[in-house]
């Protein structure tokens, strides 16, 4: 092969690059909320103390006075509820999208992608108003809803795309061959459909587990606080001694799973990201 | 001189399998060359391998006198047309064909008289300010060829670029071609796995199986008198019709009844019995009743039940099968897939049809059984093994691809037999 | 229209209208409850005042130098971070590309980014850059002192770079998508008509791309101009370097002065379409199916 081993170490400098850089800001993380409390301003890139003081001290005190058992189980509460119900609301109407015709298809998905652009900030204040007037304020559902609102967008997109690719008439052969109109709907839809409802499922995930802005506007306490935005007010161990351990090691709980979760599913995430998109 | 060389080159992928084999071929300067044969067999990658699109993995390439094993595709100072033509979606016919010239710093001037002109030869002129999707498919393709053009290459390659044409389209563009190639006198090397192309416009064809040039020469050669089974069954349409014999001292028991063998075939007479395989084409059978007295000491007669009987006008096609008229050789079994005849089952169980062309006075009629007779001075008979014909080297004229080596081996590299070890494929 | 075609209509609206109705209450009735609110003049802590007042919040903002201030900085952050995206996912989209080894491992990590919270990579960046914890200012070249958030251009170049870091992904895979639509065969072509790498890429590849830069840098644009979190992590805003977010958020959550906040909100909303419309008219930017006219 003509290859030379120029080739094969620039393309391996290129791609070491982009792995570092991807990787140097998760590492310095996980470095920090490993360093004692003594050494947390050292400096260094690698910990020259390693403890794990900072995750006990973030667990201590039980599910009511630690800072961040609370803000994570909000999180994920949170963010599954949103999930589920974004994924049923968005299936729905991209069943009806992708399969029947009616008038008002397109606007619906132009509005979709608007409402994708749509600057949160705007409905802020308006929801801050609402949410006090009917009691939502600081509560699950508070977060639940505008999450659903600007997670479907994103789903409804992707199960579009998803949904396009599946030969429909696959249910006219089965009913055909003998099944009910539901049971080729199980057998034969359901699996097919499968992978595209479980990427627009983690993509929904994702959103809500990261949402921010919501999240320090509508809540005010541990009753519906989130992990981003119980990250934001941490405090230290007193009020004299900086956060940083203790948020890093907050930081790197919710973090971890997630990037497991990413790297195991990276084909399908891709794909959801990407569909639509540009296709040809 | 912008002769084409390619010396004992090799083609192996990195999992080892070898797409070309030692394939050596003289190219003379200004011919028209065909590469044809089955899809897989190798001839795009040594097209391919020509263009510098693929590397040399063993064996030499030359250009004109350059070795250019190591240049790549730019400096070799060749033009290509690819199947799908390739042409940019987001430039005009204009800009299309101007590019290699642009990349060559040509001047502009220079560069609007060559586009022109290679537009006014095919028939592009209106097209020029245009983009690729508003062309036809014919249009495309001209514009693919234009842009090979302008660039006046020492070789044109050519790789199936009358395969995305519908039939009637083919067959114009077919002349069109050749017209182009005759007037500008360039190296061309035109790759198709249409045998009716290889046929009607190479000066000299190269037939290709697996990697390994089987047989190169005029289409005539190659029609009358193949190197093996594979070209036999390969070049003609509809194919050569084969089945099998038995050869002892200078005649042959075959299916048709026994028959002279003819002249120049190396029997090895008296060696006893041997089994052989008989190949005759559907015009070499003919009515019985209409055979003249003095083609009848040439013809042997046969009955035959008529499966099926198709007018042409000008002549019939008609189908008939013989009891013991299956041949079992993958020497044919490769053509058959490449052909469909896989596909059919028919053509699988049982005996093997057969194909005649009838002259249209025949008085002949589906289901009936006929008297058929065949030219036996037009057999060919080849060794079931190996697959070569047993009448040994055809006479060439001496020139063209590889004819320097005709003198020890036979033209080109061809070899009947199937290489020792079959790569995977 | 046969009974089957309405009940094929009806049957479409009744399956979108959940959705349907999820977005628009959260998004149609805020966005016009916001516009009522910024005619007034409504400060939650002094709720007994207030009343209608035109269009005074919004001649008070306008006439603000901390709005232009913060439209500036939001324009500056969005322009140098989107550029500096195109040109890194433009890279990292062709080493996934073309790469002859490693293209999963590549994949993988570009999708980590993606994953962090942002305010987790905020955290981390800030965190780096302190001069008091961060490795930053161990590095050689860089002034052991330097205080990054104490001023207001490194603070933003600081939160520039951990803007690009986290979208730059996003940026690749959409570029990426876009390279493979490109038929594979017109490089072969390039090669052959005397083009090389560099020729290839400005001449075929570039102009081919044209349509997913643009729906590329379509989204991120919008995404950019609403920057948050980022900013809210490492400075909170100060040494001037808000967001017009930031600004709306302070006025609306901190000083719970609804009417000068919504005000703020409605310019930010009117700002995005500004954009969104110059790209498409402007710039021709279309998605698939032509759903943005």
């Amino acid at each position: 092969m003509r290859r030379g081993i120029r080739e094969y170490s620039l393309w391996a400098i290129g791609e070491l690059l982009i792995v570092a850089g991807a990787l140097i800001p998760v590492l310095w993380i996980i470095s920090l909320s490993l360093k004692t409390p003594a050494t947390v301003a050292d400096q260094s890139f690698i910990p020259q103390e390693w403890s794990l003081e900072n995750y006990e001290t973030l667990f201590e005190g039980g599910i009511d006075d630690s800072p961040f058992i609370k803000p994570l189980i909000n999180s994920i509460g949170i963010a599954l509820i949103t999930t589920v119900i974004s994924i049923v609301l968005a299936a729905l109407a991209a069943y009806a999208i992708a399969r029947l015709d009616f008038p008002g298809k397109t606007l619906i998905l132009a509005g979709t992608l608007a409402i994708a652009i749509f600057p949160q900030i705007s409905t802020v204040g308006p929801l801050f108003d609402m949410w006090r007037t009917l009691g939502l304020y600081d509560t699950w559902p508070g977060l639940i809803i505008p999450y659903l609102t600007f997670s479907l967008p994103l789903a409804i997109y992707v199960l579009v795309a998803f949904f396009r690719e599946i030969p429909w008439d696959l249910e006219q052969a089965a009913e055909v061959d003998g099944a009910t109109p539901f049971q080729a709907f199980r057998k034969v839809i359901v699996p097919l459909a499968a992978p595209g409802v479980f990427t627009a499922a983690i993509l929904v995930f994702i959103f809500a587990w990261n949402d921010f802005l919501f999240a320090i506007s509508l809540t005010s306490s541990d009753a519906s606080r989130t992990v981003p935005a119980a990250l934001a007010f941490f405090t230290g161990e007193s009020q004299f001694t900086e956060p940083t351990g203790s948020t890093a090691a907050a930081a790197v709980i919710v973090t971890i799973p997630i990037i497991v979760f990413v790297l195991l599913f990276q084909r399908q995430i891709v794909s959801g990201l990407t569909s639509g998109a540009v296709k040809e | 001189m912008s002769e084409i060389v390619l010396d004992e080159v090799t083609k192996r992928f990195p999992d080892g399998t070898e797409a070309v084999k030692k394939m050596s071929l003289d190219i003379p300067d200004g011919d028209f060359v065909i590469l044809v044969g089955p899809s897989g067999c190798g001839k795009s990658t040594a097209l391919r391998m020509i263009a510098g699109l693929e590397d040399v993995t063993e064996g030499e390439l030359k250009i004109g006198d350059r070795v250019v094993n190591d240049l790549a595709p730019k400096d070799r100072d060749i033009a290509m047309v690819f199947q799908n033509y390739a042409l940019y979606p987001h430039m005009t016919v204009r800009e299309n064909m101007a590019f290699p010239l642009k990349l060559a710093h040509v001047d502009g001037a220079e560069i609007e008289k060559k586009v022109n002109e290679a537009a006014k030869t095919l028939d592009l002129t209106e097209h020029l300010d245009r983009k690729p999707r508003a062309l036809s498919g014919g249009q495309r393709q001209r514009v693919a060829m234009g842009r090979a053009i302008v660039r006046d290459p020492q070789a044109f390659l050519m790789d199936e670029p009358l395969s995305n044409l519908d039939a009637k389209l083919r067959v114009q563009m077919r002349t069109e071609v050749a017209r182009i190639q005759a007037r500008l006198g360039t190296t061309t090397v035109y790759v198709t796995h249409d045998q009716t192309e290889a046929m009607t416009l190479g000066d000299w064809v190269a037939v290709m199986r697996a990697g390994v040039v089987q047989q190169v020469g005029r289409p005539t050669e190659l029609y009358n008198h193949p190197t093996n089974l594979f070209v036999a069954g390969f070049i003609g349409s509809p194919a050569m019709n084969f089945a099998p014999g038995t050869l002892s001292g200078s005649k042959v028991k075959t299916p048709f009844g026994e028959l002279p063998v003819p002249d120049g075939v190396k029997a090895g007479a008296g060696e006893g019995e041997r089994d052989v395989i008989v190949g005759i084409r559907p015009e070499h059978f003919e009515y019985a009743q209409l055979v003249d007295s003095e083609a009848r000491e040439h013809g042997a007669t046969f009955k035959a039940k008529l499966d099926l009987v198709e007018s042409l006008g000008a002549e019939y096609y008609t189908y008939f099968h013989l009891e013991g008229t299956r041949v079992d050789s993958e020497h044919l079994s490769e053509v058959a897939a490449d052909a469909g005849l896989g596909e059919i089952p028919s053509a699988k169980a049982g005996d093997v049809s057969m194909v005649a062309r009838l002259d249209e006075m025949s008085e002949i009629e589906e289901g009936q059984e006929v008297e058929l007779s065949l030219d036996t001075r037009r057999i060919h008979m080849f060794d079931p093994e190996s697959g070569d014909n047993l009448a040994g080297t055809p006479s060439g004229d001496g020139a063209g691809p590889g004819a320097a080596k005709a003198a020890e081996k036979p033209v080109g590299r061809s070899s009947g037999e199937a290489p020792a070890e079959e790569s995977s494929s | 229209m046969t009974s089957r075609t309405r009940s094929e209509r009806r049957l479409g609206w009744m399956l979108c209208a959940p959705a349907v109705i999820a977005m628009l209450l959260v998004t149609a009735y805020p966005i016009a409850y916001a516009v009522v609110l910024s005619f007034q003049d409504l400060d939650l802590r002094f709720p007994e005042e207030g009343g209608f007042v035109g269009f005074d919040n919004y001649a008070s903002v306008l006439s603000s130098s901390l709005w232009w201030t913060d439209l500036f900085n939001t324009l500056f952050i969005t322009v140098i971070s989107v550029s500096v995206e195109l040109v890194l996912g433009m890279a990292i989209a062709l080493v996934m590309y073309r790469a002859i080894f490693g293209r999963a491992v590549v994949r993988a990590a570009v999708l980590i980014p993606y994953g962090v919270i942002t305010v987790v990579a905020a955290l981390s960046w800030q965190f780096a850059f302190d001069p008091a914890t961060g490795f930053v200012n161990n590095l050689p070249l860089i002034d052991d002192d330097k205080a990054w958030f104490g001023e207001r251009f490194s603070s933003l170049a600081v939160i520039i770079m951990a803007e690009v870091w986290k979208t730059t992904p996003f940026m690749a895979l959409l570029l990426l998508a876009g390279l493979t639509t490109i038929d594979e065969g017109l490089y072969e072509a390039a090669k052959v008509d005397g083009a090389n790498a560099v020729q290839r890429f400005f001449r075929i590849t570039l102009p081919l791309m044209k349509p997913a830069i643009l729906v590329a840098l379509l989204f991120r644009t919008l995404d950019g101009f609403r920057v948050f979190d980022t900013i809210f992590i490492m400075t909170r805003g100060a040494q001037d370097t808000e967001s017009v977010s930031i600004l709306g958020y302070n006025q609306l959550i901190s000083r719970l002065n609804l009417g000068l906040g919504s005000a703020v909100s409605v310019l930010i909303f009117i700002c995005v379409l500004l954009i969104a419309f110059i790209f498409i008219r402007g710039f021709g930017a279309r998605t698939q199916d032509g759903r943005v006219a």
